[in-house]
C-alpha cells in the first residue's frame, strides 16, 4: 500500500468541495412554492382570454360561439399584431417608437398612390412602401442615437411629420381601387377558414419569438435594453443594436401597412393612426404574459387577440363604438400596472 | 467650560451586523475651530458623519451635544440644520441646470410656499453674500457651467448661509472630503472660504485623506482607526509622520505581505504614456502571470486606469502593447479589447458589470453565447446548465442560475460576474475594486480564483484602496498621486502598512521618472 501524497489529499479535498458546492446549490431556496404563482403569471392572460369568451358567450352564445365571428376578427386584426411585433423590438432595446402607426399609414398610402394613381405594379408599390418604412426607422435612429435625443421626442416628431407627408401625397383623399391581387392574398383567400393575413401575422410572431428566445442577437438586444453600459462593456455594439431595432420596427410597421391596404383595398390618410395606442397596449399587456417581464412576440400575439375579442364581445353586447377607446386605453394602464407589480413597483427607467 | 464647545460627541458606537464600525468614539469641536477628521478606508469616519447627518441610528448610550444642548438621537435628518449642523458632501447636491441664485436659495425655495419671488432682489442678495466672502460668482450663471472649484465654493457658501438663516448659534459646518478632485489653486480658494466662515464664528469639521491639507487648515484633528478613537491632536505641534503613524497604526503589520515572487521576466503587457484629463502620463509593464495593484488616495487617478485600458473610457494618448502587438489606447473600444483577450470588471456591480433584473445565467453566458448554441439555436436550459457548472466551480451560493442577479448577495454576484470573464481565458484582466461590498468568505474565494487565473498565465491589473487585499494578492503595487505613479512596492516591502503609508505620504512625493 502506498502512502497518499499531499497532492492526493488536495485532489480529495477539491473533489469534496465540488460535491459540497453542488449540494449547497440543491439546498438553496425551494422553487416549488413559487411554481403556482409563476404558472399563473405566465398563463394568466390566456386564462383571462378564455374566461372573457365564456362570460360574454353566456349572454350572447349565438354570436360569441360562432366560428365566423372569430375568423373575421382574427383576419382583420392581423395588422395590429404585425404592428405590435415591430414595436416590441425597439421597446426591448429601451427605445420607444411612437411613429409606428404613422409609418403604417405612410406605407399604405404609398402603395395606393403608386398603384392606383401612378399605375405601378403592386409588387413595385409594396417594395417602395417597405423601403419607406426602413427609411423612417433609419431617420429615427439617426436623431435618437447620433444626437442623443430621447426616443419619445424624436419618434413623436417624426410621426407627426409623416402624417403631414401622407396628407400631402394623397391630397387628403381616400384612394381606393388598389389591385385585387393584394386583397386576394391578404383577406379573401382563407386557410383553415381564416384569412391569410392571420397566418402571416402568426409566421412573423414565430420568427420574432425565435430571434428573441433562441439567438444570441435576441440576448444582446435584451441586454442593451436592460443595461446599456453592461452591454457595451461586454462587447455588444450598442449603437448597431439600437439602430437595427428602430429600422426593423419601421420596416415591420410598413409591412403592417401592406396588410392594412390589402384588407381594405384602399388607403385613407387618417384611419391607420388610430392603431398606435392598441399596439402599445398589446405590447405592454403581452409583456405580462408567457415570458413575464419581457416584451415577447407570443405575448403580443395573445394580447392583441385578447383585446380584440373583448371589443368584439362588447359590440355583441350592444356597446357603442367608444368602448374601443375605453378598452384599449384601460388595457394599456392595467397592463403597465400589472407589470409594475411584477417588478415590485420599482421606478420605471 | 462646555459653552466653549460647539459640538460634543461622546460614547458613540455603531454596529453593523457583527462588525463594530464605531467603538465608543468621542469628538469635541470648539467654537470657531477648524477640526480635522482623519482615517483610512474603514476607519469609521464616514459612519460618524452619517450618524451626525441622521442616516444611521447610533447604539444606545451615545450622547451628542450642540452648544451645550442635547441633540435627539437618532438625529432627525430633515431638521438637522435647525440643530446647527450643515453638510457639504463630495457630491455637492447642486442642480446643474439651475442658476447660482436658485441653487443658493434651494432650501427655502423647496420648502417655503412663496407666491411671489422677486428675482431682481434675489440676485442682489446673492451678489451681496458672495461679496461678503470675496467670491466672484455670477448670481445669474448656470451652475453646470461653473468650474468644479466654483461649484464647491457655492455649495459651502450655501451651507454656511443656511446655518445663519435657521440657527441662533453660528453652527457647525461639516465638509466631507471636499478637495480630492480640485486643483491646488482651487483648494487655496476653498480654504480661504473656510477661514472666512470661521471668522464669522462657525466651526468646521474637515474630513479628508490628505494629511497635508489637514495640517494646513485645521486647528486640531481627530484620528480614527478601525472604528476607534486614536487621538485628538493639536495640528501645529504634530508632524506629518506623526499623523501618518496614527492613521495607519503599527499593530497592523501582522498582516504582512504575501511576498509573491514571479518567475517570468519578459514583459507581456505594457502600457506606454497613458494620459487623460487629470491622469498621466502613466507607463507600466506586466509579466506573464503577474497581479499588479494600482492604488492611491481618492482623486489620484489610479482608479480610472483599468477603464482607459479597456476603452470603456477614452484616453487621450498612449499605447497598449500585448505580446508582440501594439495598439493606440485612444482608438480602443470594448469590442476590440475583448477580441484581443482583455476583459474588464467594473466596480459598479449592478450598473456596469451585470444586469440585476436578468437571470444569473444570461449575465454569465453573455460572452460565450456562440459556444452555447445548438444547431437550431440557443436554449435557456443550455445557458442555465452552463452557468450552473461555472457557478459550482466559482462557489456561487445559491447556485440557481434562473434567479435574477440582484437576488444574490454582493459577494456571490461578484463571484458569478468574475466567472463570466474567467471563462473566456483572458490574457489581461482589468479589475476595479473587485471585492468592494463582499463578505470575507467570498473575498477569499475571489482572491483564490484570481490567483489561479494568474498561475494560468493571465496578467491581472487591480485598482483598489483595500490595502490588505493589495498586500495579499499582488506581486507589485503602484501608488498614484496627482495622476502619476509616485512609488512602486514589491517583495518584502509590500505590506498593508507600507501601502497605506505610501498613500498618505504620496502627496509629498514627486512622480517617479
Amino acid at each position: 500500500m502506498t502512502t497518499p501524497t499531499p497532492q492526493d489529499y488536495e485532489r480529495r479535498i477539491a473533489a469534496l468541495e465540488q460535491r459540497l458546492h453542488a449540494f449547497e446549490g440543491r439546498l438553496a431556496p425551494p422553487t416549488a412554492g413559487r411554481m403556482n404563482t409563476a404558472f399563473f403569471e405566465r398563463y394568466g392572460l390566456v386564462f383571462a382570454w378564455i374566461l372573457l369568451i365564456l362570460v360574454i358567450g353566456y349572454f350572447k352564445p349565438d354570436q360569441m360561439f360562432s366560428w365566423n365571428s372569430y375568423a373575421a376578427m382574427l383576419g382583420s386584426n392581423a395588422m395590429i399584431v404585425v404592428l405590435t411585433l415591430g414595436l416590441i423590438i425597439p421597446l426591448t432595446t429601451g427605445d420607444f417608437d411612437l411613429s409606428v402607426a404613422s409609418t403604417m399609414a405612410l406605407s399604405s398610402m404609398i402603395i395606393a398612390v403608386l398603384n392606383v394613381r401612378m399605375g405601378w405594379s403592386i409588387e413595385g408599390a409594396i417594395f417602395m412602401a417597405l423601403l419607406a418604412g426602413l427609411a423612417v426607422g433609419a431617420i429615427n435612429a439617426f436623431f435618437i442615437i447620433w444626437f442623443g435625443i430621447h426616443s419619445l421626442i424624436v419618434t413623436l416628431g417624426v410621426g407627426y411629420f409623416i402624417n403631414g407627408v401622407i396628407l400631402w401625397i394623397s391630397g387628403s383623399n381616400v384612394i381606393s381601387g388598389v389591385s385585387n391581387d393584394l386583397v386576394n392574398v391578404v383577406i379573401l383567400t382563407r386557410f383553415l377558414g381564416v384569412p391569410l393575413s392571420f397566418w402571416y401575422a402568426g409566421i412573423l410572431t414565430a420568427i420574432i419569438w425565435y430571434i428573441f428566445q433562441h439567438t444570441a442577437l435576441g440576448r444582446r438586444l435584451l441586454f442593451v435594453g436592460r443595461g446599456r453600459e453592461v452591454a457595451r462593456l461586454s462587447g455588444v455594439n450598442v449603437v448597431r443594436m439600437r439602430a437595427g431595432a428602430l429600422i426593423a420596427s419601421g420596416g415591420i410597421a410598413a409591412l403592417a401597412g401592406v396588410l392594412y391596404t390589402g384588407m381594405r383595398g384602399s388607403a385613407d390618410p387618417s384611419s391607420a393612426l388610430a392603431f398606435l395606442l392598441p399596439a402599445f397596449a398589446a405590447a405592454f399587456l403581452g409583456s405580462t404574459t408567457l415570458y413575464p417581464g419581457r416584451f415577447n412576440a407570443p405575448g403580443a400575439f395573445v394580447a392583441v387577440y385578447f383585446l380584440s375579442t373583448g371589443i368584439m364581445g362588447l359590440n355583441f353586447l350592444g356597446a357603442q363604438s367608444f368602448v374601443q377607446n375605453l378598452f384599449y386605453g384601460g388595457g394599456l394602464i392595467v397592463a403597465v400596472s400589472i407589470s409594475q407589480l411584477l417588478r415590485k413597483r420599482r421606478p420605471m427607467d | 467650560m462646555p459653552e466653549e464647545l460647539a459640538l460634543q460627541v461622546s460614547n458613540l458606537s455603531k454596529r453593523f451586523g457583527g462588525a463594530l464600525a464605531l467603538d465608543r468614539v468621542a469628538l469635541s469641536v470648539r467654537r470657531g475651530e477648524v477640526h480635522g477628521l482623519l482615517g483610512s478606508n474603514g476607519s469609521g469616519k464616514s459612519t460618524l458623519i452619517k450618524v451626525l447627518a441622521g442616516f444611521h441610528t447610533p447604539e444606545p448610550g451615545a450622547e451628542v451635544r450642540l452648544y451645550g444642548h442635547h441633540a435627539p438621537l437618532p438625529i432627525p435628518g430633515p431638521t438637522v440644520r435647525k440643530l446647527g449642523l450643515a453638510f457639504v458632501h463630495q457630491h455637492l447636491g447642486l442642480i446643474p441646470s439651475l442658476s447660482v441664485t436658485e441653487n443658493l436659495r434651494l432650501g427655502d425655495l423647496a420648502t417655503k410656499s412663496n407666491w411671489h419671488i422677486d428675482w431682481a432682489t434675489e440676485f442682489d442678495a446673492a451678489a451681496k453674500v458672495f461679496a461678503r466672502y470675496n467670491l466672484a460668482l455670477d448670481p445669474r450663471a448656470e451652475v453646470g457651467r461653473l468650474s468644479p472649484v466654483e461649484q464647491a465654493l457655492l455649495a459651502i457658501v450655501r451651507a454656511v448661509e443656511d446655518l445663519r438663516g435657521v440657527s441662533k448659534e453660528p453652527g457647525v459646518l461639516i465638509l466631507d472630503e471636499p478637495t480630492p478632485f480640485l486643483p491646488r489653486a482651487g483648494v487655496e480658494q476653498l480654504f480661504a472660504l473656510v477661514r472666512a466662515a470661521v471668522a464669522e464664528g462657525a466651526s468646521v469639521i474637515f474630513v479628508s485623506h490628505d494629511v497635508d491639507e489637514v495640517r494646513e487648515i485645521t486647528d486640531r484633528a481627530t484620528i480614527l482607526r478601525d472604528g476607534k478613537l486614536i487621538d485628538t491632536v493639536d495640528t501645529k505641534t504634530t508632524s506629518h509622520d506623526a499623523f501618518v503613524e496614527r492613521i495607519i497604526g503599527r499593530s497592523m503589520s501582522a498582516y504582512g505581505g504575501a511576498s509573491k515572487a514571479l518567475s517570468a521576466a519578459e514583459p507581456q503587457v505594457a502600457i506606454e504614456n497613458l494620459s487623460a484629463p487629470g491622469l498621466g502620463p502613466v507607463s507600466l509593464t506586466m509579466t506573464e502571470g503577474e497581479i499588479l495593484g494600482l492604488t492611491g488616495l481618492i482623486g489620484s487617478g489610479y482608479d480610472a486606469v483599468p477603464a482607459f485600458v479597456y476603452g470603456a473610457r477614452k484616453a487621450r494618448t498612449g499605447r497598449l502593447r500585448l505580446g508582440s502587438r501594439s495598439l493606440p489606447l485612444a482608438a480602443i473600444d470594448p469590442q476590440q479589447a475583448l477580441s484581443r483577450g482583455i476583459v474588464y470588471l467594473p466596480a459598479d456591480r449592478m450598473g456596469a458589470a451585470g444586469v440585476g433584473s436578468l437571470p444569473v445565467s444570461d449575465n454569465v453566458g453573455l460572452p460565450v453565447l456562440k459556444r452555447l448554441k445548438r444547431a437550431i439555436g440557443l436554449f435557456d436550459q443550455d445557458i442555465a446548465s452552463h452557468a450552473a457548472t461555472l457557478g459550482a466551480t466559482a462557489g456561487v451560493k445559491p447556485n440557481i442560475p434562473t434567479l435574477p442577479l440582484s437576488a444574490l448577495s454582493g459577494g456571490n454576484a461578484q463571484k458569478a460576474l468574475l466567472a463570466k470573464w474567467l471563462q473566456v481565458e483572458p490574457q489581461l484582466m482589468l479589475l476595479d475594486e473587485p471585492t468592494q461590498g463582499v463578505d470575507v468568505g467570498a473575498r477569499q474565494d475571489i482572491w483564490d480564483a484570481l490567483d489561479r487565473a494568474a498561475a494560468g498565465g493571465a496578467c491581472i491589473l487591480i485598482g483598489s484602496t483595500d490595502y490588505e487585499q493589495l498586500a495579499q494578492l499582488c506581486h507589485r503595487v503602484l501608488v498614484f498621486a496627482r495622476g502619476k505613479v509616485v512609488q512602486e512596492l514589491s517583495g518584502a516591502a509590500l505590506t498593508k502598512d507600507a501601502i497605506a503609508e505610501a498613500c498618505f505620504r504620496s502627496t509629498t512625493l514627486t512622480p517617479a521618472a
